[in-house]
């Protein structure tokens, strides 16, 4: 298990990883907490698009797709 | 750019929930859920209303009202519009969050999905703050029970503190429980203990501060711990909401002022800045629910969406994404076309066997000419015009649309376009209102509502009129059927198809390209933030599809009909055959018209008609064909055969076909539109806008076609 963090959008579709934080602020991170994004949250990527972005993550039992721009302002570490 | 919320259509929707109570008895029920959870088919079958359901978040965009008596007690049930939280502050939540919160509803249900509890447990809890009048309905049990998830709903209920019923609103199991727990916890049979989520100490004591002070200003009509909370959040659109409710604002109050500036002191000293309070709070819900979840249900099946996420592979996939999406809109087109040449020459029969049998009837009553004129030549033949030309396409397109929809597809072509969207500056929800403007484009208007930047709001309105709605595209099926299949033997369906679908590839590029060019200029600015749900695939109900779509689709266009074409046939009889100079005023009108036509690869008579068609789109062709037959070659019109021998007759040729076609995907919105437009936007300028750009798009467009076709000399 690698101690690195990512952006989220850099996970590669299948493997799961583990919320650390958010970097976005005001709005966007309120709807990224709705989402139920909150820290030790996993995510998986599960499918992209055609033209690769967005991309769709299975968030607590539901699949949400997401730009690279959200997408890239919630760090991860790889499981 | 003034995009205040007044002018984007927040105004209009704030407006909507006059509830009608018939009297002080009656029990008012809330229903609120995520979106997507089957809330509007629990609507219905509570009430028997026929609300249009389809699998994608944000189907209910607009509310519906509707009634039920249980145990002798009228019921006003309130469908709230789908929001996943109370708390982000989009139109459709402040509205669900002020309706709980003020409209006083005797009883809140919450709809759940069975298949994802965890993220709808969020909203629940969220409710059961602002409210303890609540009945949990855990809705899809049986799409649950078929992926092996196990609820212990009693379990459930007990961690809630409110009643949990487990339905499944399609087959109406578990309604009667859920009306029972609802008639119980309204004459208070049932007393509710809500869960009450404790914050950390720290947002505790910042609550203790400032929660007595509120009370006292809110005089304990609202849930007073719940107002300390948002207050210190910071929620700008409570404190409005408040002041227009209690018709004061609470910040005016001295003592609670005060209080509220030490709360958020507190926090401060604490390291807990608005970000972080707000991530405190969400975390606990959040957490909470996952807790309870696990206590609560029973994974069977670990790999319950296996097969979602395979189809959901192929459907989005780099190479065959976009081609199956092209390909199911084609196979949706082709039949279509296929299917109603049949039905339409077998109204057109009937139809023009009646009329012979009316002339009959009319003259021997011996009614005068002019009147027969008025009345069985504009009036009734257009009726039968637009019933049999635009009937069985309508009627058989409509069903499969709405089959995609029940399926889950929707959500998954917003995926695929929007890169697209994106590139545009657009919003990606805008793929799903264009979906809508399929049926109706003022249906896809309305749908705009589930974007919630108004700049991308107002884009999505004013391009939604390029996509051709169902009033359009049977024109555009005719036409292209007559015109360009024409003479393709066997081939006639699929040329058919590939033009029509070639029109809407057509309308969406000019979708995009409008858009872009809109966020360049006149609405700057840049993408907002995107999420979208893409919901389980479903299986859909097609038995109720075929028979609820094909009535409906029946009734609407029999009163559009009825309300819209008879009249207008009767004017352009008119117009027809009064004469002022001894020319009749419609030829006026077209030679007046007739040098703009021309430039356009039309003519006087078509943009005439056009102009005419304003009400109703699909009185454009009825109102052409009319014109032509009053200006001489009067004939039968019962094949399609016959009608291009009457357009050929008047000077037509595949050039104006594919003019008429390319005018008909671009020009201003039907009346309808206008309105709604005018609704949604609540200003004058942008439905002016939303006039104009669809309109100038198709006189550059077919002003180019025909000029570079004349040119190199193609027809």
């Amino acid at each position: 298990m690698s101690k690195d963090l990512l952006p989220l959008h850099m996970l590669p579709i299948g493997s799961i990883g583990k919320v650390i934080n958010l970097t976005s602020m005001g709005n966007v991170r309120r709807r990224m907490l709705d989402l139920g994004l909150i820290p030790d949250t996993e995510v998986e990527a599960v499918v992209k698009s055609p033209s690769g972005d967005p991309v769709a993550y299975q968030i607590r039992g539901a699949v949400i797709a997401l730009r690279s721009e959200e997408a890239s302002k919630i760090l991860i570490e790889k499981i | 750019m003034g995009l205040t919320h007044q002018s984007t259509g927040v105004g209009i929707m704030k407006e909507m929930f006059q509830v009608k109570v018939e009297s002080a008895e009656d029990i008012i029920v809330a229903l609120a859920g995520n979106p997507n959870t089957g809330k509007s088919t629990v609507f219905n079958s509570l009430t028997g209303l026929k609300q249009h359901t389809g699998n994608w978040p944000g189907k209910t965009v607009a509310n519906a009202q509707g009634k039920f008596t249980h145990k002798n007690k009228n019921f006003i049930l309130v469908d709230l519009p789908g929001s996943y939280s109370l708390m982000s502050s989009s139109v459709e939540e402040e509205i669900a969050r002020d309706f709980i919160c003020f409209g006083r509803p005797n009883v809140t249900v919450v709809v759940t999905d069975a298949t994802c509890l965890e993220r709808n447990l969020n909203l629940v809890l969220q409710i059961l703050e602002i409210t303890s009048n609540v009945v949990v309905c855990v809705n899809l049990i049986d799409e649950a029970k078929r992926k092996g998830i196990q609820i212990e709903l009693n379990k459930l209920s007990g961690i809630l503190g409110v009643p949990v019923v487990g339905t499944n609103a399609r087959d109406g199991e578990g309604l009667k429980e859920l009306k029972n727990a609802v008639y119980a916890v309204a004459i208070g049979k049932v007393k509710t203990e809500p869960v009450k989520l404790c914050y950390d100490d720290i947002i505790e004591q910042a609550v203790k501060i400032l929660e007595p002070a509120v009370g006292r200003v809110v005089d304990n009509k609202i849930n007073s711990r719940w107002v300390a909370l948002k207050l210190i959040d910071g929620e700008k659109t409570i404190i409005d909401s408040l002041k227009k409710h209690l018709g004061f604002n609470i910040l005016e109050d001295d003592e609670l002022k005060e209080k509220l500036t030490d709360a958020k002191n507190l926090l401060t000293q604490n390291g807990l800045g608005p970000d972080g309070f707000r991530d405190r709070i969400v975390s606990k819900v959040i957490n909470f629910a996952e807790e309870t979840c696990k206590n609560i249900i029973n994974f069977n099946n670990k790999q319950h969406n296996a097969l979602d996420r395979k189809i959901d592979r192929i459907l989005t996939s780099r190479a065959l994404g976009i081609p199956i999406m092209i390909l199911l809109l084609g196979v949706v087109f082709w039949i279509t076309i296929q299917g109603a040449n049949y039905p339409s020459e077998l109204l057109a029969t009937g139809l023009f066997w009646i009329e012979e049998r009316m002339t009959d009837l009319f003259v021997s009553i011996g009614l005068p000419d002019w009147l027969l004129g008025i009345l069985v030549l504009g009036a009734y033949r257009t009726l039968a015009w637009v019933i049999s030309v635009m009937l069985p396409p309508m009627a058989i397109f409509f069903p499969l649309f709405t089959l995609l929809e029940d399926l889950g597809y929707l959500p998954r072509v917003a995926f695929n376009l929007d890169n697209f969207f994106k590139k545009a500056c657009a919003h990606g929800k805008q793929a799903l209102t264009m979906c809508m403007g399929f049926g109706c484009n003022a249906a896809g208007v309305i749908a705009c509502r589930i974007i919630d930047s108004p700049r991308e709001r107002l884009i999505a309105t004013i391009t939604n009129n390029f996509v051709p709605c169902n009033g359009r595209f049977p024109t555009l099926i005719a036409l292209a059927t007559i015109f360009i299949a024409g003479n393709t033997g066997p081939f006639k369906s699929i040329v058919a198809t590939l033009s029509v679908l070639g029109a809407i590839l057509l309308g969406v590029i000019i979708t995009l390209v409008v858009s872009r060019v809109l966020s360049q200029t006149i609405l700057k600015g840049l993408p907002s933030s995107f999420t979208l749900e893409l919901p389980p695939y479903r299986k859909p109900q097609i038995g109720r599809i075929l028979i609820r779509s094909l009535l409906d689709r029946t009734l609407f266009v029999l009163t559009r009909a009825v309300m819209v074409a008879a009249p207008a046939g009767l004017i352009i009889w008119l117009m027809a055959n009064l004469n002022i100079g001894g020319i009749s005023i419609l030829n006026h009108c077209a030679r007046l018209l007739n040098p703009i036509g021309c430039l356009l690869g039309l003519d006087g008579y078509i943009l005439i008609a056009f102009i005419l068609g304003f009400p109703a789109n699909e009185i454009v062709i009825p109102i052409i064909i009319m014109s032509y037959m009053a200006t001489g070659a009067i004939m039968e019109l019962d094949s399609l055969q016959a009608l291009r021998d009457l357009l050929v007759a008047n000077g037509w040729t595949w050039l104006t076909a594919v003019c008429t076609m390319l005018f008909s995907l671009n020009h201003f919105p039907c009346g309808t539109t206008m309105l709604t437009i005018r609704k949604e936007t609540q200003s004058n300028k942008w439905t002016w806008i939303s006039f104009i750009v669809p309109t100038v798009t198709g006189i550059i467009v077919c002003f180019t076609v025909a000029q570079t076709v004349r040119l190199l000399g193609l027809v």
